[in-house]
């Protein structure tokens, strides 16, 4: 047995010591190492792994352009569960392979935390979808994708706008930064545009399965649209559970439904009429999104959503930043991030996810929001 | 009008109650394996939630892996958990049957660590959407205003199956009498010429296929998976257990369908945020009033 553990024990010696050269001998500074943080296992494993294959795409597209520059990017992606401290490990694991710039991370709970680790580090940080305004309260990381009070506010103006629902229900993640973020801007805004919200439900991290009884008070209370400002998972089982009860009210959600198509054995007629505001539309004609869509298909066999778009307009602010900012592969990741930091209040990029994006200081993004339906088992533009 | 109103009050009061008992039917079968354990073995099995975690992938992998029906895959479930809780209980608690209760707590809530740790590097984190092994229809009533779930019905039918057998085997059998005496004591039962290391396997044995039940059902009435999925229902059993008197079987049954109840109707009339909290409160003042819960035995501590 010991005898065992010691030939274990030295061949996982010698393997780190050849993982150990490997890094060093790559450690050059003659790429842009640009890291990726994300869930691509677990509950939201949808989103890392739609992030990591956007992204992915973009950097093949520069580096066959010749890079930025004339410098090729070098892009690694690790997993974090959509768990805070795994999220802070897979960084350290980066830091370690040399990341100069941070794309990510996906999910705002871990990006919160990791955003206060980059943020002593100095390193530049931009999420393509952590939506907490608390993602980017430091002054080095920004967003592609919108903050959760822009998401509630902009829900509530589009459904009353629209006149999609006039007695609304919402039941949200009290124990989520995202959702219960979303939710108070949603129900202030509700209020000042003449929407009335006749129940308001909670539920948290340890009670999620069961949602017959916040189902059954929206019914109750006659909503005629029911905002879901959570992610697919638990709106999985909200949408069979009201099937089961028979309860069919437009449901309406933000980013966090986005990828409720993909979900293992979902049926997903259940989701047909689901409206979520999300700015990417998968079936959009412009040449940039028909692009983007076609070499998505053709790599990883199904349809990119949202995340998927926002990592990969993500990788190309990068880029804009880095050629405004005149930075280059042999600076030091704070150095960049103090030349990344003021170039990103100065340029305007035009992606897929939105036309003429600009960031304030504080990271957030200006552009504006679009709504898409599932019809027929695909995301429709409205 | 007043009329109409005050009748839609009741329907939705008794679709809140269904509910609750649907959710406490789910507990209550988990706290029947709780109960068992702990009222022969006096140890409490923590990690009896993710042996129900384990069932739950059986029944998964047996339905959509090998195409198995229904009821097999729950047979192939109960089998699992069995051998895994023999197994458990052989490799991780009869070294200890000399140690002190604590130390075989916390090798519980190691064991409970190990499996979701298993699971999730055998079937990763992602949440799996389960097909529900009942293939009842949901029954509705008074014009579709109130509807039960075929699950719902299956679980509190299959809880009082159990919990009848449960008390019919032991009475009347010998082995289950071998446990009784073996709950009293110990040392007399050895005495007395019973297998005493025997008699706590069969019990493990027992209620670990409990939860391969439980598991089946579980996941049924709430059909995703994930390694976690046993722990926290495994707390709220446990808690329903302690509810209705630990060792009690019945107790067992109307601690959870109580706890379903008391949740469910908390979250309808109180907040949906506080449901936990005032669920937990409840037990605290229960025990406070009863320590030994709503039909636990009081027994004279020995000196």
């Amino acid at each position: 047995m010991k005898k065992i553990l010691s030939i274990v024990l030295t061949v996982a010696m010698t393997a780190a010591m050849l993982v150990g050269c490997g890094s060093t001998e790559q450690a050059g500074s003659d790429v842009f190492k640009i890291g990726g943080i994300g869930p691509i296992t677990g509950g939201a494993a949808v989103y890392g792994n739609a992030v990591k294959n956007g992204a992915q795409i973009a950097v093949d597209e520069i580096n066959e352009a010749g890079g930025i520059n004339g410098v090729q990017i070098e892009y690694q992606f690790e997993d974090d569960e959509h768990d805070a401290e795994k999220a802070v490990n897979a960084y350290n694991t980066l830091s370690d392979w040399g990341m100069q710039l941070l794309l990510g991370t996906v999910t705002s709970a871990p990006c919160v935390a990791v955003a206060e680790k980059t943020y002593a580090d100095s390193v530049y940080q931009l999420t393509p979808s952590g939506s907490s305004v608390d993602c980017v309260k430091n002054d080095n990381a920004f967003q592609v994708c919108f903050t959760d009070p822009n998401q509630g506010a902009a829900s509530a103006d589009y459904i009353a706008q629209n006149n999609v629902g006039s007695k609304i229900a919402v039941i949200y993640d009290s124990s989520d930064v995202y959702s219960s973020g979303i939710y108070e801007k949603f129900a202030a805004e509700a209020d000042a545009v003449g929407l009335e919200i006749v129940a308001a439900e909670a539920f948290t991290a340890d009670n999620k399965t069961d949602f017959t009884t916040q189902l059954t008070k929206a019914k109750q209370a006659e909503a005629d649209l029911v905002f879901l400002p959570i992610y697919y998972a638990e709106a999985t089982l909200i949408l069979s559970q009201a099937n089961t009860l028979g309860y069919a009210p437009t449901f309406f959600g933000c980013d966090g439904l986005d990828g409720i198509l993909a979900v293992e054995n979902f049926d997903v007629s259940l989701a047909e009429g689901v409206m979520l505001l999300t700015p990417f539309a998968a079936d959009a004609k412009d040449d940039a999104t028909v692009n983007f869509v076609t070499k998505y298909e053709e790599k990883f066999g199904e349809t990119p959503n949202q995340f998927a778009a926002d990592a990969y307009d993500g990788v190309y602010i990068i880029k804009a930043a880095i050629e405004k900012a005149g930075v280059t592969p042999d600076m030091s990741a704070s150095e960049m991030c103090d030349l990344m930091k003021k170039a990103m209040t100065e340029i305007t990029v035009d992606g897929i996810t939105g036309e003429g994006m600009t960031w304030e200081a504080t990271g957030e993004v200006n552009k504006g929001p679009k709504a898409v339906v599932i019809k027929n088992g695909v995301y429709t533009a409205m | 009008m007043t009329r109409i109103a005050g009748r839609e009050k009741v329907m939705s009061f008794l679709n809140y109650l269904i509910s609750g008992l649907s959710l406490g039917s789910v507990y209550a079968i988990i706290a029947l394996g709780y109960t068992m354990v702990y009222g022969i073995a006096k140890m409490l099995n923590f990690a009896h939630g993710d042996v129900i975690m384990v069932g739950g992938f059986a029944v998964y992998m047996s339905m959509n892996a090998l195409g198995l029906n229904p009821i097999l895959a729950v047979i192939v479930s109960i089998i699992v958990c069995t051998v895994l809780g023999i197994v458990i209980e052989k490799v991780a608690y009869k070294p200890l049957r000399k140690a002190t209760p604590l130390a075989v707590l916390i090798t519980a809530i190691g064991v409970s660590y190990f499996l979701q740790n298993l699971a999730l590097l055998i079937f990763g984190s992602d949440a799996k959407l389960f097909t529900s092994v009942v293939n009842i229809k949901a029954i509705s009533l008074a014009n579709g205003q109130i509807t039960i779930t075929g699950e719902t019905i299956v679980t509190i039918v299959v809880c009082i199956i159990i919990m009848v057998v449960l008390s019919l085997f032991i009475k009347k059998t010998k082995a289950g009498q071998a446990m009784l005496a073996v709950s009293e004591d110990k040392e007399a039962a050895e005495l007395m010429g019973i297998n005493v290391n025997k008699t706590i396997s069969l019990t493990f044995a027992i209620g670990s296929g409990l939860a391969g039940i439980a598991g089946a059902l579980l996941c049924s009435a709430y059909p995703t998976l994930t390694p976690y999925t046993g722990s926290m229902p495994g707390i709220k059993a446990f808690v329903a257990a302690v509810f209705g008197g630990i060792g009690s079987i019945p107790g067992a049954l109307i601690g959870g369908l109580l706890l379903g109840v008391i949740e469910n109707l908390s979250k309808a009339y109180i907040s949906s945020q506080m449901a936990d909290a005032i669920v937990f409160s409840v037990l605290i003042i229960v025990l406070l009033v009863k320590p030994t819960g709503l039909l636990g035995k009081k027994i004279s501590e020995k000196v």
